[in-house]
């Protein structure tokens, strides 16, 4: 099969568990986010692709070869590493002609590379200068240009934007995903910002602290239907209410039961289960109001920050926070009393 | 925190003790040796404290000439071959894991307490005939008989990068340990073989250290006293062996402190010369 | 690629140990002759080590040398590094390379330094001239290590505790002096040993009177080969292993050496 296979793959460090039993399958073309928690393994994962680490076990494949032993100067993948790694003895054209300077490339090749690379990055004229002379958007625009020289197959990035400041990196996302969208290339950027990964990707692996993958998909399926209660608090935020299935479509929540859109066929009724929905799916009213999926309580907070307010409440002992633009904002203060609707189709269950 | 001025006389306290220490007890020495050199030789004691330049006029002999090319030479091979041992030995050490490195280190530091005569004395038994590695070689069949390597100029060789090995891995220990582990690894992602990227990464970005661990390497071999005694001919023994015999065993101190002070000014000029050549090279800027 | 690196590490190793073994191997000789491999096993070199005048002698000089060197070492080092990293102006840099000026040097030049002063001074001959020759020769040492300790410590860390009302006594006291203790350990440690084994200072300043452990070794060799001289080198050894591994198995070996990322 095309693209990249991983095949049941674990990676150890002596006693410390870095990754287990991953199988995945990337397709080519595709922009990609190892995403999770520090010391989830998503790194790891990384540079198990790359070859700088062998897999404790399993097997990789591209494009159906096996190449978990063939050797990292053999793969032919461009890797942007957190620190960037640029060569502090070599000027910047230097820097990313190196690679064509070890195949043996011409040297008039490997000159008008270069300038189209740093035309593709947005910095023409700059093949001379030292690196030390660099800004940081500079020299991870540097590091850039440097992966793609021999147009490689992968275009790995591991948290590339981390050491930007706010403003720049929410341009450099673009810019990386209009780069790759361009260039076709399949790339995989490790990051632990998951509005990084939504940004950016078509296909997002969420990893746990557990070390494995938890859910595959794009961003906004797995933003709607989290697969559990790890996806669905460390993607965005949200609600999560215990309790337990009183029926087929219903949950039970402290005393009030909920009527809910979908139901896992396999789940038993009388089950526990984690009700999740998303803050903006909330809609908050004044008062204490009667109905199916409403449940009544008292605002403990809010949190006007001018282009959204967040209202939190406490409903029979929960703790539930909602969302909603300045438009569509309930007149309400704290103390007040309010009911939330929660509307069935924006509920998921979750099992664990 | 911008590092402000000292004021005043107790800001400056730590700082007149040690200025005292080594002004009386370096510059002042220092000092009285350069004087000393222009001094006249007394026969049976130390000197005569009347002027007298003929000690720098005596110098230019061609004996004298032999021996100061003869132990520049003898350094600077020594700490090539040193630096070159030495650079990816360090290297592979500060990759191992911590448990590891801590046993090399200590190991390292403990051959360090080794002195120049021991050392001497050491490699003279290995290099014998009769107790020698070259017995070893006869036992593999590599060899018809045992011979004695020493005294003999390889031998010193040997002695000489085997002494300052230890500093050389010590002095390039900070700056090889801290150099970022990405950057090999970049490199491989690149395409280059673990052996390329040795060379042209790792190398060429510790260009400048290369250079100053060499010299420092350089500087101390010249030192060398005892080894080219015990592991050399007579023809092999370098000016420090020149400087004490005239010092102690002909009594001609001003002579010696003239050697001594010509000794350091050649070696100073051919520190500033190499510095000075390193950084006129493109890229030996950049540190 | 792995297999070569271990080959070269292993070749290395041996070239490092050969001497080591000799010495060993030379000490353990049950004939007073200087042969190797050994005829014989015997540790009476090392009783007579330990118990001869003629070598406990010069132990106890080489000993109370060495103590009162990297004392003294230390005590010019510290203040002098400390007062670099407070206050970087021009001429606590040039005091600083004159500290470093008297190991660089090739030890000959210092030497006939301290022979012209000693004898100028009138003093030739004695300890005392000794032990202060061995400090100012071996500064550098703690100079060296102080000064990789005092980077180590983030300046932001001296600021807080000024912030809570601590002068610049008291910051020295509480969170400078502890965080730089085990670099002072490093570097008086450093000077103790390479002081036992300095031949030629030691020699020149005071040789004909004061004996220390190398310059009786090396009379030794020229006038009378005995094994004790090899035993002497192994305890040397042994004793310089076991402050460093005492060190390393206590203390943040690489930290001390100047590694700056922890081990991962």
């Amino acid at each position: 099969m095309s693209g990249l296979l991983f095949e049941n793959i674990s990676k150890h460090f002596g006693s410390v568990i870095a990754v287990q039993d991953v199988d995945l399958h990337l397709p080519h073309g595709r922009f990609v986010c190892f995403l999770g928690p520090s010391g989830c393994g998503k790194t790891t994962l990384l540079r198990l692709v790359a070859g700088l680490e062998p897999p404790s076990s399993g097997r990789i494949l591209l494009d159906g070869e096996d190449i978990t032993h063939t050797p990292a100067h053999k793969r032919n993948f461009g890797m942007v590493f957190q620190s960037l790694a640029l060569f502090p003895h070599l000027t910047v054209g230097e820097n990313i002609a190196y690679s064509l300077k070890i195949r043996g490339t011409e040297r008039t090749e490997q000159a008008r590379r270069t300038a189209e690379l740093l035309e593709l990055v947005q910095l023409p004229d700059m093949a001379d200068r030292h690196i030390a002379q660099l800004s940081g958007g500079q020299r991870q625009r540097v590091a850039i240009a440097r992966a793609l020289a021999v147009d490689p197959r992968l275009f790995l990035l591991d948290e590339p934007l981390s050491a930007l400041d706010a403003k720049l990196r929410e341009e450099m996302q673009v810019e990386l995903r209009m780069l790759q969208q361009r260039l076709g290339i399949t790339t995989i950027v490790v990051t632990h910002d998951q509005r990084e990964a939504m940004t950016m990707s078509d296909l997002v692996v969420v990893m746990g602290p557990d070390n494995r993958i938890h859910q595959v998909g794009p961003p906004l399926a797995i933003y709607r239907q989290p697969a559990d209660t790890f996806v669905a608090d460390f993607i965005g935020t949200s609600n999560l209410l215990p309790g337990t299935l009183s029926g087929r479509g219903e949950v039970s929540v402290r005393e009030t039961r909920l009527k809910i859109g979908e139901t896992p066929d396999d789940l038993a009724v009388g089950s526990q289960v984690s009700l999740s929905i998303r803050p903006e799916n909330i809609i908050v009213r004044p008062g204490a109001i009667q109905g199916p999926n409403q449940l009544q309580g008292k605002v403990s907070f809010v949190r006007d920050v001018g282009s959204n307010v967040e209202i939190y409440l406490e409903c029979q002992g929960l703790q539930l926070t909602s969302r909603s633009t300045p438009k569509g904002r309930p007149d309400l203060d704290q103390g007040d009393t309010a009911t939330a609707e929660l509307p069935p189709e924006a509920c998921v269950v979750l099992t664990s | 925190m911008s590092t402000p001025l000292p004021r005043g006389f107790k800001a400056h306290l730590p700082f007149f003790y040690p200025a005292l220490m080594l002004g009386i007890f370096f510059l002042v020495p220092f000092g009285t040796m350069v004087v000393i050199s222009f001094f006249q030789r007394q026969v049976g004691g130390f000197y005569n404290p009347v002027f007298d330049p003929s000690n720098y006029r005596n110098l230019f002999t061609p004996l004298f000439g032999r021996v100061l090319i003869f132990s520049l030479f003898l350094s600077a091979l020594s700490s090539a071959v040193c630096v070159g041992i030495g650079f990816p030995f360090t290297y592979f050490i500060t990759r191992l894991r911590r448990r590891a490195q801590v046993i090399w280190m200590v190991f390292l530091l403990a051959v360090l307490s080794l002195s120049e005569v021991i050392i001497g004395f050491a490699w003279s038994l290995l290099l014998s005939r009769t107790a020698g590695i070259t017995n070893i070689l006869v036992w593999l069949g590599l060899m018809e008989t045992a011979v004695s390597l020493v005294p003999g100029f390889g031998a010193l060789l040997m002695g000489m990068c085997y002494i300052a090995l230890p500093y050389t891995v010590l002095v390039l220990y900070p700056p090889l340990s801290r150099l970022d582990p990405h950057l090999p690894e970049a490199a491989r992602t690149l395409g280059a073989s673990p052996l390329k990227t040795f060379f042209t990464v790792i190398i060429g970005a510790l260009r400048n250290t290369l250079v100053a661990v060499f010299i420092m390497a350089f500087v101390f071999l010249l030192g060398a006293y005892l080894l080219p005694q015990i592991l050399g001919r007579p023809r092999h023994w370098t000016l420090s062996v020149l400087i004490t015999d005239q010092a102690l065993y002909q009594s001609n101190m001003p002579m010696a402190a003239a050697m001594a002070i010509f000794f350091m000014a050649v070696s100073l000029c051919l520190v500033g010369l190499t510095i000075y050549l390193g950084k006129s090279r493109p890229g030996g800027k950049a540190s | 690629m792995t297999a070569l690196r271990n080959l070269f590490l292993g070749v290395v190793l041996c070239f490092l140990s050969a001497p080591l073994i000799v010495v060993g191997g030379v000490a353990l000789n049950s004939k007073k002759m200087l042969l190797f491999p050994p005829k014989g096993l015997s540790l009476r070199w090392y009783e007579e080590l330990f118990t001869a005048s003629e070598w406990l002698i010069p132990v106890k000089n080489s000993l109370v040398i060495a103590s009162g060197a990297s004392l003294i070492a230390l005590s010019v080092a510290l203040p002098l590094a400390y007062f670099l990293w407070r206050y970087r102006v021009f001429y606590a840099r040039l005091l600083f390379s004159l500290g470093m000026s008297p190991f660089i040097l090739p030890p000959v030049i210092t030497a006939l330094g301290f022979l012209s002063f000693w004898v100028m001074a009138g003093f030739y001959g004695r300890m005392f001239a000794t032990v202060i020759s061995h400090a100012i020769f071996f500064v550098t040492l703690p100079l060296v290590t102080l000064s990789l300790g005092f980077e180590s410590i983030d300046r932001e860390i001296v600021e807080a505790a000024e912030t809570m009302g601590a002068d610049n006594t008291a910051v020295f006291r509480t969170v400078i002096f502890p965080m730089v203790r085990p670099y002072m350990l490093s570097g008086a440690a450093f000077t103790f040993v390479l002081s036992l084994n300095e031949y030629i200072v030691a020699y020149m300043v005071a040789g004909f009177t004061v004996e220390t452990l190398p310059i009786k070794i090396f009379n030794s060799l020229r006038y009378g080969y005995t094994p004790v001289m090899a035993a002497v080198a192994v305890v040397f050894v042994l004793i310089a292993a076991l402050i460093f591994g005492l060190i390393g198995r206590f203390g943040d070996l690489p930290k001390l050496l100047g590694a700056i990322n922890p081990e991962e």
